[in-house]
């Protein structure tokens, strides 16, 4: 197993210059995500038009697997509707927990770089949480939300 | 040639390596550079083959049949509590009781001892303390209205003394501290704790789950009431530990489970207890766990404590200038007098992705908070990475965690 198959290039880069990085304020909706085993915290800012996120933000300290995750995570997720949100975040975590031996799941896109996680059962935490997080804001639309990896 | 170079002169850490098995085996096809004593030590042949031995020709229920194999278990298992007796220097083995370990020690305490607790009372702990030296406290304030109270440390990792006298008062019931910081590797003063919290009436229970494997412990000589600590740290299995506590102290103490062993007679008008240490000790114990504790504490005294204190001295200072020269990294807890256990973070990376590099290397390092959140707030980190060392940690494990440091850095870089 090689380091490189875990810290692909795309993960180092999101991780050093994460995208959507922020607070949006105003927004309709956030979310507050935490991951007591390592200490990672997140909250995501969302703007919606109807069902369709059309603008989002995170903000948070983490690892580089956390931080990368959630820089690629709203950078797929700009502009699609919920349906289509919910669609791509099973097939994120089919990936994630997937064996090591499968085929990395079609239709990822930039996500497919997460898929050298899976390789590491203990990691798959710190990819998973602003997936979590996303799913308590949109549920919780309107208020603020708090979830837990725990 | 200075003191410490003395002593690990006489100590030849490739023989003790050959004790412990788990040690020549590899991890992601490299050599295993086991740096998590502090989390849970290895055990040695001598310990694993006593519990096989007992498993296999001992066991039976203690302290009930009357036929031989029930006596030759409950002879094991009492022997191994005068085992504990005589590494603790305590009195009597009345005052030694057998848990599941230093957490469930420390709950004993706070649950039956916390009893007389009343509103007001005040219990004095550190910032430094693991969660198992502050929650069991909470929950007993909790319950009683006693307020807790938090003795406050420095930069440094240091204990803030003068704040401790400050804080003692005629309130404080209880002074609960640790010996050695789980966190920061911080060896507490516990003779200027104990004389002053002694002088003030407050009882002391020491958490000595990370001193116990790395300095000779006297719990006369320490004048501590209540002494915890743990088997697997100690080179023994897990499930196993030890309270040890005054007897003065214990005879004053309501039982806390209720079950067999713990009992004189029972009728549905009135249960009378068991004598001590017995009250203490519902239920079938972990017998064969009492067993290798007693095998793993022969074995460290095989060793010589202060040879393996003086060897792991030796190391902390060389891990510690090597990671020095490490750009980015920081130890957290530089304190003057420190066990083998070193906390720290590399600037450019997250603790928790240390952990996996350092692992691709085969390279075990605890990386989290240590279950001391409070330590990790005060320094203003979520988690630090921390190697820990033991009787059998080489400096070619130090190496080997140093070139996966650079390795991290390479990666991140």
């Amino acid at each position: 197993m090689d380091l490189k198959d875990l810290y692909r290039d795309v993960i180092l880069d999101h991780n050093k210059n994460p995208r959507n990085f922020g607070k949006l304020e105003p927004c309709d909706t956030s979310a507050d995500g935490h991951n007591p085993l390592c200490g990672d915290r997140l909250t995501l800012t969302l703007r919606l038009e109807g069902d369709t996120v059309s603008d989002i933000r995170f903000e948070g300290k983490g690892c580089a697997i956390s931080t990368a995750s959630a820089s690629l995570m709203t950078e797929a997720i700009k502009g699609l509707d919920e349906r289509a949100i919910t669609a791509l975040s099973d097939v994120v975590h089919r990936t994630l927990t997937s064996s090591t031996d499968a085929a990395v799941p079609e239709g990822l896109g930039k996500l497919a770089a997460l898929s050298g996680v899976r390789e590491y059962p203990a990691r798959v935490k710190c990819a998973s949480l602003c997936w979590h997080t996303l799913a308590a804001a949109l549920a919780h639309r309107g208020g603020s939300a708090a979830v837990s990896t725990e | 040639m200075n003191l410490i170079e003395q002593a690990t002169a006489h100590y030849d850490v490739e023989r003790v390596r050959q004790d412990f098995p788990i040690l020549s085996t590899t991890v992601r096809g490299k050599r295993l550079a086991f740096l998590d004593t502090a989390a849970s030590s290895q055990r040695p042949a001598s310990v694993i083959e006593a519990i096989v031995h007992y498993e296999r020709h001992l066991h039976a229920n203690v302290h009930r049949g009357v036929y031989e194999l029930s006596q030759k278990a409950t002879d094991a298992f009492e022997a191994a509590r005068e085992r504990v007796r005589g590494f603790l220097n305590a009195r009597s083995t009345r005052e030694v009781i057998f848990t599941r370990g230093t957490t469930e020690s420390i709950n004993l305490v706070a649950q039956s001892w916390g009893r007389s607790l009343q509103p007001g009372d005040e219990i004095l702990i550190s910032w430094m303390e693991h969660h198992a030296n502050i929650v069991p406290w909470q929950m007993a304030c909790e319950r009683s209205g006693a307020i807790l109270r938090v003795i406050p440390i420095d930069r440094r990792g240091e204990l803030d003394l003068a704040a401790f006298h400050r804080l003692l008062s005629p309130k404080t019931r209880l002074v609960a501290i640790t010996q050695v910081s789980n966190s920061l590797g911080t060896v507490v003063p516990l003779a200027e704790i104990i004389t002053a919290a002694r002088r003030n009436g407050s009882l002391v229970l020491v958490d000595g789950a990370q001193a116990v494997a790395h300095q000779h412990i006297d719990v006369q000589a320490l004048d501590c009431d209540f002494y915890a600590f743990s088997s697997h740290k100690l080179y023994g299995p897990t499930g196993m530990g030890v309270l040890w506590a005054r007897e003065a102290v214990l005879a004053d103490m309501p039982p806390w489970q209720g079950g067999g062993d713990m009992i004189r007679t029972v009728s549905f008008e009135k249960t009378t207890y068991n004598e001590l240490p017995y009250r203490f000790e519902a239920g079938t114990p972990n017998i064969s766990g009492a067993v290798g504790l007693a095998a793993a504490i022969d074995y460290l005294e095989s060793l010589d404590i202060d040879k393996v204190h003086a060897h792991e001295q030796a190391l902390l200072h060389y891990a510690t200038d090597a990671l020095r020269a490490i750009p980015g990294l920081q130890i957290i807890g530089e304190a003057t007098h420190k066990a083998g256990v070193i906390s720290f973070t590399l600037e450019q990376v997250h603790p928790h992705d240390l952990g996996t590099i350092l692992d691709s290397e085969g390279v075990a390092v605890r990386a989290g908070h240590h279950c001391a959140m409070p330590v990790m707030e005060f320094f203003g980190v979520p988690a630090t990475a921390r190697a820990s060392f033991g009787c059998y940690t080489n400096r070619e494990d130090v190496d080997q965690l140093i070139g996966a440091l650079h390795r991290a850095l390479e990666v991140f870089g």
